[in-house]
C-alpha cells in the first residue's frame, strides 16, 4: 500500500472522534453539538474504512456506508427538535434544557 | 521510497492536518455558520483520505450525502435561525471546561490502549486488493448479497426519520397557530 500504515489512519480518527466528542462536551449550542457528533461519526467511519483496507474485506465499507445514512437520519430528527425549540421560543442553550432534569 | 510513495504521503499529511484543523474549527468557533463551514472542508478532507484507502464509492458517497445533502440542511437551518452561539473559549477556563478537556483527554487514551492492545501486531501488512475493491460493483454486490438484511433497515431508518422530522414540523406550527 502506498503511502501511511493503516496505524496512522486508525491514530488520525481516533483524534477526530475526540475533537468531536470535545466539542459535544463543551459547546452549549445544540447546533454546534450536532455539528460534533458529525465530527464523531466521521472519525469512526474512517476507521471503518481503514480496517476494510487492512483486511482487504469491503463489509467495513458497507458499514461505512450504514453509518452515514444513519448520521442523515439523525440530523433530520436533531435539526427538527431544534427548529422546534426555536419556534416555542425556547433557549438555544443545552445547559438550560432542565424540564426533564429528574 | 520512490515517487508516488511521496506524493501520497504528502496528500496524506495535507489532508489529514485538513481534517484535525477543520474540525478544531468546527469546535471553536462562536459562529455556526462558519462551524457548518468548517465542517464542510473537514468532511471534503475526509473523502481525501477515503480515496487513498481505496475506497472511491465511499469517498463520492461523503462528497454527494453529506458535503451536498447533510450540510445544505444544516445550513437552511442556521440561516433560519441565524444569531450567534456560545463563544467556547472565552473568559478564562471554568470546571466545566476543565472537566471536558480532561474527559476527551482520557477517552483519548482510553482509545489508544484498547485498538492498540486489540490490533496492535496486526497491523503492519495490509491485505492484497485487486481493482474492484472499493468500486460501486463490489458495494453493490455485499449490499444486495450478504447485507441484504441491513441495506433494507437502513431504509426504513431514513423513513422514519423523514416522517419524524415531517411531524416535528407539522406540530410546532399547529401550537404556534393555537397560541395566536
Amino acid at each position: 500500500m502506498l503511502g501511511p500504515d493503516v496505524t496512522w489512519y486508525l491514530v488520525l480518527s481516533s483524534l477526530l472522534f475526540v475533537i468531536g466528542a470535545l466539542g459535544v462536551l463543551i459547546r452549549r449550542s445544540p447546533l454546534i453539538v450536532l455539528l460534533s457528533l458529525e465530527i464523531m461519526l466521521n472519525g469512526c467511519n474512517l476507521a471503518l474504512i481503514a480496517f476494510a483496507r487492512d483486511q482487504g474485506e469491503g463489509a467495513g465499507q458497507v458499514f461505512a456506508l450504514a453509518v452515514m445514512a444513519v448520521a442523515a437520519a439523525e440530523v433530520v430528527v436533531g435539526l427538527g427538535l431544534i427548529v422546534a425549540m426555536a419556534r416555542r421560543r425556547l433557549d438555544l442553550d443545552v445547559d438550560r434544557m432542565t424540564t426533564l432534569r429528574g | 521510497m520512490d515517487v508516488g510513495n511521496v506524493l501520497v504521503w504528502v496528500v496524506w499529511v495535507l489532508a489529514a492536518f485538513g481534517c484535525l484543523g477543520s474540525g478544531v474549527a468546527v469546535v471553536s468557533f462562536s459562529n455556526p455558520f462558519y462551524s457548518a463551514l468548517a465542517l464542510i472542508g473537514n468532511l471534503s478532507s475526509l473523502a481525501v483520505l477515503y480515496l487513498l484507502l481505496s475506497a472511491e464509492f465511499v469517498a463520492a458517497a461523503q462528497v454527494l450525502v453529506y458535503a451536498g445533502a447533510v450540510m445544505v440542511m444544516f445550513l437552511f437551518v442556521i440561516a433560519y435561525l441565524g444569531g450567534r452561539a456560545d463563544a467556547p473559549w472565552a473568559g478564562g477556563p471554568t470546571w466545566q471546561q476543565v472537566a471536558a478537556v480532561s474527559a476527551a483527554a482520557a477517552l483519548l487514551v482510553e482509545v489508544v490502549i484498547a485498538v492498540g492492545l486489540k490490533a496492535g501486531g496486526r497491523l503492519s501488512d495490509e491485505a492484497s486488493i485487486d481493482a474492484f475493491f472499493g468500486g460501486p460493483h463490489q458495494i453493490g454486490t455485499l449490499f444486495l448479497t450478504n447485507y441484504l438484511l441491513a441495506f433494507e433497515i437502513t431504509s426504513i431508518v431514513l423513513l422514519v426519520a423523514a416522517v419524524g422530522g415531517v411531524i416535528l414540523g407539522a406540530h410546532s406550527r399547529r401550537l404556534e397557530g393555537a397560541r395566536r
